[in-house]
């Protein structure tokens, strides 16, 4: 009985996929902006691989990067002050570093909304007071926190270098329907290859590196991605550092697991 | 329990003894998963994934609970919240991503001992049972690692439980009603997100509570084996405890060494960037996906494109997609063969890998954009899961000529001249 109920159900669902196929066109859809779409390029950084550990030169250099041009208009949203020790600066750098920035507060005396200059305790502070302010600044683009951007798209930091240095002219045979329109860049990184960001790294020396970099555009790119990766994974050297002393004891204890099987099982022939 | 010459527990030290008298704890794990359980000799290393399956359920439950003890269920912290451990809780990174990549794990070794059981013909009298229990711990899984899933309301948790929860507004009549009530609204929202939390942490204890079943139900007929010939004599079995335990202790070390390179080096492998983004209901993600383990049957649900007979093209596919893990119910019904393992099943053999392949394929398709030339991969793929289960396999259990087959477990170990003078073990 279960068989016969079962073979009926079987061939309902199977007739239903069988019309399905009947009724679904098989033409397969071309999309024109997938020809001109470009992956990233692979981005060499200190801390890719599985011995990755961060270039705390190449970090502060990104900082002030993101400092001094990003942080128009992306937050940083999940990092605090504090943490900015990890690339190697003093309690008083990163007090002084703080303190640079303005930060929401409420005013003791009347408790009216006001800012101060910001602790180490705090997080960085978003340029935008919320979503419409920020997109009503922006020609209704919102730009994104940047704390997490590395992990929060297909590529990580070598995208976030490519979308920098990748703007360009449309290429003349690109179709009017994907040429940007009023206030969109062409950029062939981008998933819909119109950007609302204007390039933001556009001349030589546009950030002056403490430690006497030369400040090219893909040098500024570079740096700023890979202090990305350090926003969105501050763990990760010590993550690695972890992760080769776990397998080193688990490759140690599956030997001795192994032997131990072994030994266990001498007694029983076939095995 | 389950064979007369499995060994009794008898405590020498007197404590031992006391507790004995007044609590047989020590004796009921001496008999579960001690030298008080006879198993077959011959049992292969995918008889190691149940163990496996249950030190994962293990896993999730500590790091779980720890998490727990750091996560705001609140649509405006939850994220947030998940950056706090990520960045604040001391080795909280280590928790979430072993919790995050632990159910991938789970699914992993699940799929593998379920995979095993079809193979071995596991789900055959007398063990029906052992495998419906199985099958309700599957079906627990997948909503668990479902509302899992949207606890850190990033864009995939948020418009995963939107599509998902959609499944039910398919049902005629009530399906609406029936979707709001579950969500305790008309989107995902904080309540929604409070109620899945609570019943997220509800699931894996109940999780390992039908595991106790599952386990108890294995011990009345005994572990089953790669040759599917009953356990005849004492020669057959060795003790759970030391061999098994050595046994699986050494594929325990294996796959920790596979999980912990996922977790340590490439955390996100399994994961979607779209997750690091905090949830916006009004912005819709380009291709909603969910986790790996469900692409499957999302293909399945996907590949119904058409109103067939009056019925609507998405009811079909949410009937077919509950359908398919369904029809395992009646999988020791369906096959009537009296053979068990594949290795003595020329016929079923081929059906099987076929299988292994189309489930394979569907889960490309899954994780595909809906549109050709995947969607009548996907078809073609569905035609043939629901072929095997409810066609293929009763018509080849009828006609299938089995392999003569080893007269004994210890024969198929040792040959068959020497089954009758080896020593008993």
């Amino acid at each position: 009985m279960v068989r016969l109920i079962g073979f009926f159900v079987g061939l309902g669902f199977i007739f239903a996929l069988l019309y399905a196929i009947l009724v679904t066109p098989l033409a397969i859809e071309h999309n024109a902006a997938e020809a001109f779409h470009q992956e990233p390029r692979p981005l060499a950084l200190a801390s890719n691989g599985p011995f990755g550990r961060f270039d705390t030169a190449q970090l502060q250099r990104g900082l002030k990067v993101y400092k001094e041009v990003c942080a128009a208009c992306h937050g940083l949203s999940q990092v605090r002050f504090g943490q900015l020790e990890a690339l190697g600066y003093d309690e008083g750098q990163v007090k002084a570093l703080a303190a640079q920035f303005q930060v929401p507060s409420i005013n003791p005396d009347t408790g009216e909304p006001a800012t101060r200059p910001g602790l180490p305790s705090d997080h960085f502070p978003s340029p935008y007071a919320n979503e419409v302010a920020a997109r009503a600044a922006n020609g209704n683009a919102y730009p994104p926190d940047l704390s997490l951007i590395t992990k929060a798209r297909h590529g990580g930091a070598a995208y976030v270098h490519s979308l920098l240095t990748g703007y360009r002219n449309p290429p003349a045979n690109l179709p009017a329907e994907l040429r940007p329109g009023t206030g969109l860049h062409y950029n062939p990184y981008f998933a819909n290859l119109n950007i609302a960001m204007p390039a933001p790294l556009t001349s030589e020396g546009q950030v002056t590196f403490d430690d006497g970099t030369r400040a090219t555009v893909d040098q500024m790119a570079k740096d700023v991605s890979a202090f990305l990766v350090w926003t969105a994974e501050p763990e990760l050297p010590r993550r690695h550092a972890y992760g080769w002393a776990v397998l080193g004891f688990l490759f140690v204890l599956s030997v001795l697991a192994y032997l131990s099987y072994r030994s266990v099982w001498a007694d029983k022939k076939g095995h | 329990m389950s064979f007369p010459w499995a060994k009794n527990y008898a405590p020498q030290h007197p404590l031992m003894q006391w507790i004995d008298e007044k609590l047989p704890l020590p004796r009921f794990v001496y008999n579960a998963v001690g030298a008080g359980y006879p198993v077959p000799r011959n049992l292969n290393y995918w008889w190691n994934f149940g163990v496996l399956a249950g030190f994962a359920l293990v896993i999730q439950i500590v790091t779980g609970i720890i998490l727990a003890m750091h996560y705001y269920a609140s649509t405006g912290g939850a994220f947030n919240s998940v950056e706090h451990i990520m960045r604040d809780v001391n080795a909280g990174w280590l928790l979430r991503y072993a919790h995050m990549n632990g159910a991938s794990f789970f699914f992993i070794v699940v799929y593998t001992h379920i995979f095993r059981g079809l193979y071995f013909g596991s789900y055959k009298a007398p063990r029906e049972m052992i495998w419906l229990l199985g099958v309700v711990i599957f079906l627990l899984m997948m909503a668990t690692a479902f509302m899992g899933y949207v606890l850190p309301w990033g864009q995939m948790s948020f418009w995963g439980a939107q599509v998902i929860t959609g499944f039910f507004s398919a049902i005629p009549l009530v399906g609406e009603t029936l979707r709001e009530w579950l969500l305790g609204g008309f989107a995902p929202d904080q309540a929604a997100l409070n109620r899945f939390f609570s019943l997220h942490y509800l699931l894996p204890f109940v999780i390992l509570g039908v595991v106790i079943l599952h386990i108890w139900a294995l011990h009345i007929p005994g572990s089953s084996n790669p040759t599917g010939v009953e356990v005849k004599d004492e020669q057959d079995t060795v003790p759970f405890h030391p061999y098994y335990t050595a046994k699986d202790g050494f594929g325990l070390c294996i796959f920790l060494i596979l999980f912990f390179t996922l977790v340590f080096f490439a955390p996100n492998l399994l994961g979607h960037p779209d997750n690091y983004i905090e949830a916006n209901p009004l912005s819709t993600p380009a291709h909603i996906v969910p986790e790996w383990y469900f692409w499957p049957f999302y293909a399945i649900l996907r590949a119904f494109t058409g109103n067939f007979m009056g019925i609507d093209a998405k009811l079909w596919g949410v009937l077919a997609m509950f359908a398919s893990i369904a029809l395992l119910f009646f999988l020791p019904w369906l096959d009537r063969s009296p053979v068990r393992s594949a290795t003595y099943r020329p016929v079923y053999k081929k059906f099987f890998w076929v299988l292994v392949a189309d489930v394979a394929l569907l889960g490309v398709c899954g994780v595909m954009p809906a549109s050709q030339p995947w969607i009548i991969l996907s078809q073609i793929g569905a035609i043939y899961y629901f072929a095997h289960f409810l066609i293929i396999l009763p018509m080849i259990s009828r006609n299938e000529r089995a392999l003569p087959m080893p007269t004994s477990i210890t024969a198929a170990v040792l040959g068959e001249g020497a089954a009758k003078t080896a020593p008993a073990a």
